[in-house]
């Protein structure tokens, strides 16, 4: 096939099929130079992002909501146009019909979302309790499948976080798609798919397929008339860079308006942006000022999007994300670097429109790829505390060079595979559970196996228990997160983001731990030191008196460290034991977001001297303040854990004063690229990286009016400092700091 | 053999080129009044280990070594165990890592010759420019680290500077120009590093119950240390 907006393309086989990543490969141009070429903000941004942060401090000064549409169920069509600055904007489209307003999205829950407008002030709308009065959304699909003992371990807190009040999100459609063939193309493709598929036999999966994709093609119809509304007409490939970024925007607004997933993220734009932009450039009709404009626009319109949450959801994902995780840079599979001129740009972002959360800026790092771009990337973290990692060189061999992050740590081939996100387990209330023999002395609930409490902690014994409890919850989990997906694919599908998937997509299903290294530093207690239990008037036990010198995580000592791999090992193989919903590849992570705080308060003491209720370390953090030999020594012990067992993600947050890096900048930045060299080459998976002192995030705790803008990453994500509540910036504050002896 | 260690860092990015396993040796001859690691100064420690421990540990940090990096023995003095610091130098090197040496320089002998010869750099604190406030706050005269640098100079082994910048003390003009013509007159010294002077070691002291000499001593400012490195040539 040939197109006139194509002119000027390498061809290929993404001519004949739906193929991005082949388009990419023919067609882009490798930037191994430095940062020296990039503009600053024009006035028209600057003044746009004045005003756009007028809007974030009246938001926030309201509480966090500016407003809610309590009247309208947010989908593609429902909300007329909406502008910040109709004269001054390049990319345009807003969720709802003004700026930071927020739309009700029932499909996940009504509970969600009657609390979550009450929280703010509102009431949600007669109409829209009316409309849903017949309709079953996917929380109540679940809780009618929902057996007693799934309902035990979500209220005892031993599986929390789960999608079955909301949207499931992590799902990322190609964007990229709706720019590089136009929105006929796509529609012409689904229904061949359905016409192939229409003569073989038909039984419950095909059939469900077969009205997913009619749910598709409705919906990019939908997208159209959506683009429609402002002036544009999408149908057919975009003909320049400024109109790249407008249809992949689009697309991206079209799957936020129709879903609240708790992680929308965008997939790996920037690379496949700078192939038009070079052709304008070449073409003489765009400049370098007027690209990074093009790329602060669409970044400005992502800093906008918001969905609507209730309180408790902040408990858990604190400072309000939406994880518009976009990757940026990585090697191709031939050896040639992905890094373009526009992945310094949309870093440059962070610049010319001010540090961010949002989008989640995550860095696919290389041993290969260009030394300036590492030594830009770090200069950009020192800067702006904005941007995290992930190691491409453990990645690419396992999903290609087309693979992009959901949320934070989740990896996928972009428009190939997707996921069903199932939050986490607490491993150490498991084991609390377990040495009580069914019993959680939090909730004073029985549940699992039944048995004697323990008497005296013998490590083979203790482990030979811990072992049964591990099976027995996995087991539980999986059938809780079958139940959950089926009723989400029945009652809440992601249409939009699907239709920007092939029709064969391959799944995994998430699972994840938290408290991985209150887990590994008991246990090594429970080995190496002498832990006495004390129990209750019942006989359960609720403390426990250790002495005694134990290794701990986070010193680079293998007696503990192996503790920690096994045990994530022993969890995956579990869970691999029970079969999952449409045959997804069980998958596990360790990542917390914020939710480390909630589930140590909702765990009672252990072994290794952690009190009642006191935090958990987020992700596979080792606990705060136990190590004694240095950050790389913590960064050794978290780089042992395996990413073939936790394909889902090993989360790491890093922090460092500016004085423990280096004595200048210059120095700071290249020993920031060898820290981040040296830690992916021993195949850790990902880090979070803080530059700052403790002193600032004390004074932003005491005096927030004073840092209205302080981004700092916390476990896979980046936040604004003053959106976290206060017991989470208590907790971020508590961590261990890498200070200079 | 075993050394005696007081402390291993396995991020240090002050103590040398590149990020640095650095390793604090226990003990020290001098009782300086500027010290920021009193808990050093006895020889005696709870840790200790072998060289081959040393390397085998600091070889879990290779990757991050890079083309600068490596290990650096800090202390403490660790001149006061030099047959220790050689032999794990020498295995640093059979191994491919860089070794740097942070000390005071106010010991020399054949054992000490040998161990340079194992050093890639060295960090030498010319603490003062002038005797008689070496005699007074240090506890040597300021001969024993220029014979020393003398020493680094003779076998041209890359040798960088330090000094601590103390208010009322040394944070001068003099001081400066006189430093600038220790520079001038060895050309193995390819860096000068002045270290503004801190106090956060003052709970170290409280918890040692002894008393910090120089408690109360400003730290310098921002705009003095600039000022001091501009005076530098």
């Amino acid at each position: 096939m040939e197109h006139t907006n194509w002119n000027g393309f390498k061809k290929g086989v993404w001519q004949d099929e739906i193929n991005v990543r082949d388009f990419i490969q023919q067609n882009y141009k490798e930037y191994t130079g430095d940062d020296s070429f990039l503009a600053g903000a024009t006035e028209r941004t600057t003044d746009l992002m004045n005003k756009l942060n007028e809007l974030f401090k009246l938001e926030r000064q309201y509480g966090g909501v500016l407003d809610i549409d309590t009247a309208t169920v947010s989908s593609l069509t429902s909300y007329s146009p909406g502008y910040l600055d109709k004269e001054k904007e390049i990319i345009v489209g807003l969720q709802t019909n003004r700026p930071l307003k927020r739309g009700v999205n029932p499909f996940g829950g009504m509970r969600m979302v009657r609390q979550a407008c009450e929280a703010y002030g509102y009431k949600l709308s007669e109409k829209v309790e009316e409309e849903f009065k017949f309709r079953t959304t996917h929380n109540d699909g679940v809780f009618r499948a929902y057996t007693d003992e799934m309902r035990a371990a979500r209220k005892c807190h031993v599986i929390t976080g789960l999608p079955d009040a909301y949207g499931r999100g992590r799902i990322i459609g190609d964007y990229r798609r709706v720019a590089l063939y136009g929105i006929d193309k796509l529609i012409e493709e689904k229904k061949k798919d359905k016409a192939n598929r229409a003569t073989g036999n038909f039984k419950t999966e095909d059939i469900r397929t077969f009205e997913e994709l009619y749910q598709q093609i409705t919906f990019l119809g939908y997208l159209k008339e959506m683009a429609q509304m402002y002036g544009f007409d999408i149908s057919q490939p975009a003909k320049n860079a400024r109109e790249a970024i407008q249809w992949t925007y689009f697309a991206y607004l079209g799957a936020i308006k129709e879903q609240n997933g708790a992680a929308m993220s965008l997939g790996r734009v920037s690379t496949f942006f700078d192939i038009y932009i070079e052709r304008d450039i070449e073409n003489g009709v765009l400049t370098e000022v007027e690209a990074q404009e093009l790329m602060d626009d669409f970044v400005m319109k992502l800093r906008m999007a918001r969905h609507l949450r209730t309180p408790e959801y902040n408990e858990l994902f604190g400072g309000d994300p939406m994880w518009i995780t976009e990757a940026v840079g990585g090697m191709g599979q031939d050896g040639r670097t992905l890094v373009t001129k526009n992945s310094f740009r949309v870093l440059n972002t962070l610049y010319t429109l001010g540090s961010s959360p949002e989008p989640n800026l995550t860095i696919l790092w290389s041993n290969a790829l260009p030394e300036n771009f590492k030594k830009f990337c770090a200069k950009v973290s020192k800067d702006t505390d904005s941007i995290q990692y992930e190691n491409d060189d453990v990645m690419r061999p396992i999903y290609g060079d087309d693979y992009a992050i959901a949320c934070c740590v989740s990896a996928m081939k972009v428009g190939k595979q997707m996921q069903f996100f199932g939050a986490r387990c607490n491993l150490a209330k498991l084991l609390l559970i377990a040495i009580n023999g069914g019993y959680d002395t939090t909730s004073k609930m029985h549940i699992g196996p039944q048995m004697p409490v323990m008497d005296t902690l013998d490590f083979d014994k203790v482990m030979e228990r811990f072992q049964i409890y591990i099976e027995w919850l996995s087991h539980l989990y999986v059938n809780t997160m079958n139940v959950i997906h089926y009723m989400h694919d029945k009652y809440a599908y992601e249409k939009i983001q699907m239709a920007l998937h092939d029709t064969d997509v391959e799944r995994f299903m998430a699972f994840g731990i938290a408290g991985l290294s209150v887990v590994a530093d008991s246990l090594s207690a429970i080995k190496f030191a002498n832990v006495e239990t004390i129990k209750d008037e019942d006989g359960f036990i609720v403390d426990f008196n250790t002495t005694g010198e134990f290794p701990k995580y986070g010193n680079d000592d293998d007696r503990v460290d192996l503790m920690a791999k096994d045990m994530a090992h022993r969890v995956i193989t579990a869970l691999r034991q029970t079969p999952t919903y449409r045959e997804a590849i069980h998958t596990l992570s360790v990542l917390t977001i914020t939710s480390n705080v909630m589930y140590g308060k909702n765990t009672g003491a252990t072994p290794d001297g952690r009190k009642n209720a006191e935090p958990f370390a987020p992700g596979a953090n080792p606990m705060h303040n136990r190590e004694e030999n240095g950050a790389l020594a913590s960064l050794n012990s978290v780089a042992k854990i395996s990413y073939d067992d936790c394909r889902d993600g090993i989360s790491n947050t890093f922090s460092i004063t500016p004085e423990a890096l280096g004595r200048d900048d210059e120095e700071r930045v290249n020993n920031l690229v060898a820290i981040l060299d040296g830690y992916f080459a021993k195949k850790a998976h990902h880090i979070n990286v803080n530059v700052l002192n403790r002193e600032t995030l004390m004074d932003a705790y005491e005096n927030p009016e004073k840092y209205p803008n302080l981004t700092i990453r916390v476990s896979g994500y980046a936040v604004n400092f003053n959106k976290l509540s206060k017991a989470q910036q208590r907790e971020v504050i508590s961590r261990t700091f890498h200070e200079a002896m | 053999m075993t050394g005696h260690v007081h402390s291993i860092q396995s991020l240090g990015t002050l103590d040398g080129p590149g990020l640095r396993f650095v390793v604090f040796l226990q003990g020290c001859n001098l009782r300086c009044k500027c010290c920021h690691n009193p808990d050093t100064w006895d020889m005696q420690s709870e840790k200790q280990f072998t060289p081959q421990e040393i390397v085998e540990k600091a070889l879990h940090y290779k990757e991050y070594f890079g083309d600068k990096g490596g290990v650096t023995l800090s202390g403490g003095e660790p001149l006061l165990q030099p047959q220790f610091c050689y032999e794990t130098f020498k295995l640093c090197h059979a191994k491919g890592i860089n070794t740097c040496l942070d000390t005071s320089g106010n010991i020399l002998n054949d054992n000490i010759k040998k161990l340079l010869g194992e050093t890639d750099r060295v960090l030498l604190d010319i603490k003062y420019t002038e005797n008689d406030l070496y005699l007074e706050n240090v506890g040597c005269s300021l001969e024993k680290p220029l014979e020393f640098l003398y020493y680094l100079n003779e076998q041209k082994i890359p040798t960088t500077i330090r000094q601590v910048i103390i208010p009322t003390i040394n944070d001068n003009q003099n001081n400066i120009q006189k430093l600038n013509k220790i520079v001038e007159n060895h050309s193995c010294v390819d860096k000068v590093e002045l270290l503004p002077f801190k106090k956060i070691c003052q709970t170290k002291y409280d918890n040692m119950k002894i008393e910090f000499p120089f408690e109360h001593i400003p730290t310098p400012t921002k705009e003095m240390m600039n000022k001091l490195n501009e005076l530098l040539k």
